[in-house]
């Protein structure tokens, strides 16, 4: 058994769909016509066979105040990586994308938190090694 | 001035403040983060939730609603109360 897809509740695929392509910098894979909706999936450029992420639309009556909830909190949806947090940071910031948190050292890691705005809050996540 | 020293007594809540030190206005999973990843304190959501409830209420910690999400912030003002009453008053002694 292999993980092959995970998903995020977005509140409308189209916009997600350009905020995950355009700015986060992830390639469509899949976009199947579904009724109302479609089966979206991006992957990253630089591994188009890897793990697929499902643009999943929040429509379920649970999905919003669930999500709401986390961000308040300002959990993430889900996490992504990247070799250089401070950078992608910067990038993001440059296009207008708002962040929670912005770089921080977390033990073994540096993360920090965004906003996808379609209602989920990101974490960007390199290793911190000592240079 | 009880409650305050009573607040200030647990070593998650000093921990919380220094935490808030490093960078002020966290929301609930940074300050969970940099507890559990750069302070070795693994403690629930909830019982971080209920330590920020104490310091909110003696006043050392406040919180701001942004957008979606909540901000916390440190408020240091109830420690000029210490300040005032003793070491103040010992500096002045001490310079007469």
């Amino acid at each position: 058994m292999k993980i092959i897809i995970t998903s995020v509740f977005v509140d409308d695929q189209e916009k997600a769909l350009k905020f995950y392509t355009e700015l986060l910098g992830f390639q469509k894979k899949y976009d199947i016509p579904m009724g109302h909706h479609r089966w979206l999936t991006v992957v990253s450029s630089h591994d188009p066979a890897g793990v697929e992420l499902l643009l999943e639309p929040d429509e379920h009556p649970a999905a919003k105040p669930f999500k709401n909830a986390l961000l308040e909190d300002g959990i993430p949806a889900t996490m992504f990586g990247v070799d250089d947090v401070q950078s992608e940071y910067e990038r993001l910031s440059g296009l207008g994308v708002c962040f929670t948190q912005p770089p921080a050292v977390m033990g073994p890691v540096i993360t920090a938190v965004f906003d996808d705005t379609c209602g989920n809050l990101i974490q960007i996540v390199q290793a911190n090694q000592p240079s | 001035m009880a409650d305050l020293f009573e607040a200030l007594a647990a070593p998650a809540r000093q921990a919380i403040l220094d935490v808030l030190c490093e960078r002020d206005g966290q929301t609930l999973f940074e300050i969970c983060s940099r507890l559990a990843m750069s302070h070795n304190l693994t403690l629930t959501r909830q019982a971080i939730s209920q330590h920020l409830e104490v310091l909110e209420s003696v006043g050392l910690l406040s919180t701001r609603r942004e957008g979606r999400y909540k901000f916390h912030y440190l408020d240091t003002t109830p420690l000029e109360a210490i300040v005032e009453r003793w070491l103040s008053r010992n500096k002045k002694k001490k310079e007469k």
